[in-house]
């Protein structure tokens, strides 16, 4: 064997060094689409925290506002507690299904037009083509060595990036504190050291995310294109070119030189000029295609420049591609819409969210917990009654002051009173005020006769004197000494 | 041998040098990021080994520039928790001990800081739960021997009972009656006692007691045997029993005596850490209001401060 003999070939890389994408710009019905989508998400995103909400003088006015520091989270009328926080898992269960059905049914519509990071791209490539020009102006000053109009394009290019960037982790931070004084003190250096961190840290992942790593973060960074790729079945839109209407492709000269020899794709190249991720669609579904679709408003404006029908790329599910293929008809659209999988994901996503929306309006906004003392379990008092102490835990959840009645049954002869309270005093039941949207606690003494068994299980029931009658109920032990000791 | 080193054709590296019986071996390099990290760690421990102690000598480790001792650590951290609680402690300084409770939030610290006080002070004897046991007051009831208010709690805690040394100290003095009353009167007046709170039927036996009890007994205890707090003498009529309730524990107490002691504590720890025990315990559930509520509107901090340390 010979020394100059090669080792083994090597593996393919598992990265490949970022190709520059200039994608072109493009006009029609996808792009004007994304268009509405970006204004949207983008006016739903930066307004938000700017809605006020009245809740009275007790609670923050914003409409929504994660209150972390306070343990609150605000969303319109719906004020959340942390012990509540299962409905926050419970939207981010639906919003995990919400995506599986989404998925299954249109592929990855999510990626094409509502990711922040595809939103924030086509911003930013917005801004890039406003400055720079488009795909070959942006390709020519690539290759341009530095020199006064680069520098000058490159800085201006990248201040609008930074403050856009800004402007993104700016906004963000409004979502935690009330918006209008948080910008003042944000601007007069008085804000938390954590909010000028997070939009430091925002505003970088912004600029870089993307100004510069775009379609690598989807390809690289996001794990949700591999969890798609087992999400759809040959019943998802895929954006698909028909290759077995385009194959063979030749230039247009060649096509109407030889119309039979040449299908209808004439290799002009727009599908991959347009791509924003510098795929080319016509390799076959691959991970870097987010289905943006704006590869086949590009390919209907050729096929129309050249007297052929829209549609040579297009969104297209794997059985109607076969279908198509063999000269069949494609599947009507809804009835691929309307199978059981999809509305299996839509049943499980909508029944938790009718559960979700029953459960708010059941629960009950006073709440109970009451904590036996362990240490002594009792006391026995100088008439030789016993008494038992209690911390009861009571949280008002809702935003104004209440009088709350606390009240046992189930314990003959037991009669109460707090630590403010005297035992001369004592009655049935107990009351005082809670403050509004707090936690108050309470210690509770209930004394009762020394015989009796040693252990009775009773309940203290507390029920506010306004608004939501139901109150809270718990059950809880009273200890007695054996009899005799 | 170095001169055999060539780059090797398909992978464009180069090799070491060597080779054995036509095997080649490439000289491929560190990653990049690997010998960053490398040179990183080298560095940080350079720098780490200058700024903080390190090096073991053989009775200590070398200083380190910063001069930083975890001891040093813990003592800052103190000194700053102690800055951090300096507003409660002069409040409680300056407060009068009977005004606490009219004060809820600083009655609340109190209570705190004294559960912590407690904890470490008053538990070998009253017990983590401030149950006491046989000779130690339960502290969660509403019987008293000096009575439960804050001033009188705080009064017991700083002078303690029966301290030698002290003259200001709770001092109650029940006679060991073994030899001055016969043993069948001892019995009998144990018979009495019990039938104050019930734990005996009324008998002759204890119709005779209550005459001696009253010829012997009724100037602490009080005819109705309910005790009298100015001397400390126990309530005999209620449902608690310090040394126990049986006739031979009772018996037991006639006839010895019982002398229970209390450390005075005015000499171990600093006022306000008495005031909050006396809120502590006072919170328990026995505590009782000031029975002359605040006789001296006017309190001089200084003056009450000065009479709590002495």
């Amino acid at each position: 064997m010979s020394a100059t003999k090669s080792l083994a070939p090597r593996p393919p890389a598992l990265y490949a060094a970022r190709k520059g994408v200039y994608p072109k710009a493009v006009d029609g019905f996808f792009r004007r689409l994304k268009w509405a989508i970006m204004a949207v998400t983008l006016a739903i995103y930066y307004i938000t925290p700017w809605i006020r909400w009245d809740r009275g003088q007790y609670a923050p006015d914003q409409a929504v506002l994660v209150d972390l520091a306070n343990r609150r989270f605000y969303m319109f009328q719906i004020e959340i507690w942390p012990h509540e926080f299962y409905y926050v898992v419970g939207l981010l269960i639906m919003a995990g299904i919400g995506l599986f059905l989404v998925t299954s049914a249109v592929g990855r519509a999510w990626c094409g037009y509502a990711c922040p990071q595809t939103v924030w791209t086509d911003l930013f490539q917005h801004v890039e083509r406003f400055i720079d020009g488009d795909r070959n102006a942006q390709v020519r000053l690539e290759k341009a060595p530095w020199g006064v109009e680069k520098t000058a394009k490159r800085l201006s290019k990248w201040a609008v990036w930074l403050f856009i960037a800004f402007w993104t982790g700016g906004a963000w931070i409004m979502y935690f504190a009330d918006a209008p004084t948080l910008v003042r003190e944000f601007w007069t250096g008085e804000a938390a050291p954590v909010a000028y961190a997070t939009v430091g840290i925002l505003t970088a992942t912004t600029f870089i995310f993307g100004g510069f790593m775009r379609e690598q973060v989807c390809i690289y960074m996001c794990p949700w294109p591999r969890i798609q790729t087992a999400m759809m079945d040959e019943k998802s839109l895929l954006v698909t070119y028909k290759d077995w209407r385009g194959e063979q492709r030749g230039s247009l000269k060649q096509a109407q030189a030889d119309p039979l020899a040449f299908g209808d794709c004439i290799d002009c190249n727009q599908c991959v000029a347009v791509c924003p991720t510098g795929i080319d669609i016509r390799e076959g579904p691959q991970i870097g295609c987010i289905t943006c679709a704006l590869c086949i408003d590009a390919c209907d404006k050729v096929m129309a420049q050249i007297g052929k029908p829209r549609g040579l790329i297009d969104y297209c599910t794997l059985d109607d591609a076969v279908a198509e293929k063999s000269g069949g008809q494609a599947t009507p659209p809804l009835k691929t819409l309307f199978r059981p999988r999809t509305m299996i994901y839509f049943g499980i996503w909508a029944s938790i969210g009718f559960a979700m929306l029953f459960t708010l309006g059941q629960r009950t906004r006073l709440d109970l917990s009451v904590q036996p003392d362990r240490n002594p379990v009792y006391v026995r008092l100088s008439d030789g009654s016993i008494r038992n102490n209690y911390t009861l835990k009571i949280r008002n959840m809702e935003t104004r002051p209440r009088i709350v009645d606390v009240t046992i049954d189930g314990l003959p002869g037991a009669v109460m009173w707090t630590a403010d309270g005297k035992r001369e005093f004592a009655r049935q039941s107990v009351n005082f005020a809670v403050a509004p949207d707090a936690v108050h606690k309470v210690r509770l003494f209930i004394a009762v006769p020394a015989d009796g068994p040693m252990r009775t299980e009773f309940g203290i029931t507390t029920r506010a004197r306004s608004g939501d009658e139901r109150g809270d109920n718990d059950m809880v032990i009273f200890e007695r000494p054996q009899v005799g000791q | 041998m170095t001169d055999n080193k060539r780059i090797d054709e398909p992978t464009g590296t180069q090799t070491v040098g060597h080779e054995w019986d036509g095997i080649e071996e490439l000289d491929t390099p560190m990653p990049r990021w690997w010998v960053i990290s490398f040179w990183a760690t080298i560095i940080w421990g350079i720098a780490y080994v200058v700024l903080y102690p390190a090096i073991p000598m053989a009775n200590s480790a070398t200083q380190g520039v910063l001069n930083w001792t975890s001891r040093g650590e813990l003592d800052a951290e103190m000194k700053a928790e102690t800055l951090r609680r300096a507003p409660i402690t002069s409040a409680l300084a300056s407060i009068p001990v009977e005004q606490l409770a009219s004060d809820e939030q600083l009655y609340q610290a109190a209570v705190e800081g004294g559960r912590a006080a407690f904890k470490v002070h008053c538990v070998q004897c009253h017990g983590s739960g401030a149950a006491g046991s046989k000779g130690y007051p339960n502290l969660n009831d509403d019987d008293w021997l000096w009575g439960g208010d804050l001033n009188a709690i705080h009064l017991t805690l700083t002078h303690g009972i029966r301290q030698p040394d002290h003259d200001q100290t709770r001092f109650s003095q029940m006679p060991a009656f073994a030899g001055v009353l016969s043993n069948g009167e001892i019995d009998a007046v144990a018979s009495h006692v019990r039938s104050l709170s019930g734990l005996e039927k009324p008998s002759a036996k204890s119709a005779a007691g209550a005459a001696t009890f009253a010829n012997n007994c009724a100037s602490c205890h009080g005819a109705d045997g309910k005790g009298m707090r100015d001397l400390g003498a126990p309530n005999l009529a209620d449902g608690i029993w310090l040394y126990g309730g049986d006739t031979a524990s009772v018996t037991t107490t006639i006839n010895q005596a019982r002398y229970g002691v209390m450390p005075r504590w005015n000499n171990r720890l600093d006022p306000v850490t008495i005031k909050m025990l006396a809120a502590y315990v006072h919170s328990l559930g026995g505590g009782e209001a000031a029975v002359a509520p605040a006789a001296t509107p006017v309190v001089d901090p200084a003056k009450v401060a000065a009479n709590v340390s002495n």
